[in-house]
């Protein structure tokens, strides 16, 4: 079971890191090519990858339908009690995990929190933004929205948003100004604990390989 | 949040309600599974039997102060109640904590040493939507009063036997050694503060590799050479060549003893291994299958857990998961097919 000749089966990331994760697993020796003709498919059983949603490679990779992911941080964070093995920091597709205020209340909004209390913040990041702010030693009311989270801080329904920025274009545009650094997110190598064990020779070979490109990278 | 709603309108037409659901992460078993799952549970019995293990049954309910005295951590998922007077009772989410209280009380001038097994379910909180159980039946066993590497090597060789008994032929044994890597840290810094060692420790509990470099690089009193040293062998797996490269002494002697037992092929060691459970203190181990991403259980030697309820006993156990048992058997019956 255990052995070289194992295949290792990848979750890959739609969206972001989708280009750079084929990039590196196509100089991993992964065949990447129909990967990258076929927008529509999802399962590329031959070639040992499946893509899927961001949010979900953490899901498919704890459960052992893929061995091993490519997933950003910021997804790692917000699904920190999912039992996987983070193997490599790939050092792409980086990201801020970042507090976002509007522009016109950047300088009165810790006013208005310890006036009230608490601060109200909109995110897709629920469980990471309530531990931040507990870690922190303040009281957030958190409100969980799906779309554009900037909406939410500029339209008032929060005081603040949490959420990724790559270059802050987005928050420039819509009149809102970083208030606070979270995290910087990258995308990571993950495992899941079974095939960690069942396919390690592979599974490190894989690895071995992608911890190489990228630190040839990063020279 | 999932009672019944009376007059919830229908998805479909022609869709039917399931009249009374029931919480979430339970389920019903049914009369041609419960058949395969006691085909099952014979078979494994039969094994703890034959060995000289006795099976015993402990409270679904025990005081809450019990059980914390395995540890802080230990305890913290679980269903607490209080009786009419006051006192704070948790239901039974691991067997291991009773029987070593069922060991200590009960069995307290007795020749060690002890051999106990069970088969009987555990309850614990579940995250919502993630397939996980709330109640699951546990079958296992504890070997209490014959210390390690023999109590781990009897151990390791009956659970070969009893996944064996359970018709499984595709299965490894990870095997790791709870404090390997806390002493190889101790002695690669001896003046590491309580908060670096914390911070170091908790990226190796939660399986982070990238973390664990990170904390290691922001720790002084390491060289760079001890730095890997502490990675690799965070993420060293593999057969006797793994403990001979770090001097796993102890996992060595183990080795040993598997080896002429015949069973070392079936072991995977793994030197960064840790299990949520704190009261482990040497070997600990997982079992894995292929055709399942979770572990379908596993164990450890826990020689101070006894102590606490009044009769040291150096004491090793191990416990399978039913449902994941089941799951794996019929996996590799449909593959054979």
């Amino acid at each position: 079971m255990s052995g070289t000749g194992d295949n290792v089966t990848v979750a890959v990331p739609r969206g972001a890191l989708m280009k750079g994760s084929l990039d590196l697993l196509e100089r991993a020796g992964y065949d990447v090519q129909e990967v990258r003709e076929n927008d529509r498919k999802l399962y590329f059983e031959d070639q040992g990858l499946i893509t899927m949603r961001p949010s979900d490679v953490v899901t498919y990779v704890e459960r052992g339908v893929a061995d091993i992911g490519i997933v950003g941080k910021d997804v790692l964070m917000e699904q920190s009690d999912r039992d996987v093995y983070e193997l490599v920091d790939l050092d792409f597709g980086g990201c801020s995990m970042i507090v976002a205020v509007p522009e016109a209340q950047a300088s009165t909004s810790d006013a208005a929190s310890r006036r009230r209390g608490t601060l109200r913040i909109a995110t897709k990041y629920p469980r990471l933004t309530e531990r931040y702010f507990a870690s922190t030693g303040r009281q957030a009311e958190l409100i969980e929205v799906k779309g554009s989270v900037e909406l939410a801080a500029i339209a008032g329904l929060a005081d603040a948003i949490v959420d990724l920025t790559a270059t802050g274009a987005t928050l420039k545009e819509n009149g809102l100004v970083i208030s606070e650094q979270i995290a910087d997110c990258t995308a990571r190598l993950i495992a899941n604990p079974g095939a960690y064990r069942l396919k390690s020779a592979a599974i490190d070979d894989v690895a071995a390989q992608l911890r190489a490109i990228t630190a040839a990278r990063g020279d | 949040m999932n009672g019944p709603k009376p007059n919830a309108p229908a998805f479909a037409a022609g869709s039917v309600a399931l009249a009374t659901p029931v919480p979430t992460g339970s389920r019903d078993v049914l009369p041609e599974e419960m058949a395969e799952l006691r085909e099952i549970e014979r078979g494994v019995l039969e094994a703890f039997l034959s060995a000289g293990y006795g099976e015993v049954a402990t409270p679904a309910f025990e005081y809450d102060e019990t059980m914390r005295l395995a540890g802080p951590e230990t305890a913290r998922n679980a269903y607490r109640v209080t009786d009419k007077n006051g006192e704070v009772l948790v239901a039974r989410f691991d067997c291991t904590i009773p029987i070593a209280r069922l060991a200590a009380s009960r069995f307290r001038s007795a020749e060690p040493p002890l051999r106990f097994c069970y088969l009987q379910s555990v309850l614990r909180p579940v995250e919502p939507k993630r397939g996980q159980s709330r109640e699951y039946v546990q079958i296992g066993m504890e070997l209490m009063g014959l210390p390690a590497p023999e109590g781990d090597a009897e151990a390791i060789v009956l659970l070969v036997k009893v996944l064996k008994a359970a018709g499984l032929t595709d299965f490894k044994i990870a095997v790791g050694d709870a404090r390997f890597f806390t002493d190889s840290l101790d002695s690669a810094n001896a003046s590491l503060t309580p908060e670096r060692r914390t911070a170091i420790l908790y990226e190796l509990q939660t399986r982070d590799l990238v973390g664990l470099r990170r904390e290691l690089a922001a720790t002084g009193g390491f060289d760079d050479a001890q730095r890997d040293e502490l990675v690799g062998l965070a993420a060293a797996r593999g057969g006797r060549e793994v403990l001979d490269r770090h001097a796993a002494d102890r996992l060595r002697q183990l080795d040993d003893l598997l080896r002429d037992a015949g069973v070392d092929d079936r072991v995977i060691y793994d030197l960064g291994l840790v299990r949520s459970l704190d009261y482990y203190t040497g070997a600990v181990l997982e079992v894995f299958v292929p055709s399942d991403g979770f572990a379908l259980g596993g164990g450890g030697r826990y020689d101070e857990l006894a102590g606490k309820f009044g009769r040291d006993l150096a004491a090793c156990g191990f416990a399978l998961n039913m449902e994941r048992l089941h799951l794996a058997v019929l996996a590799e019956r449909e593959a054979a097919k």
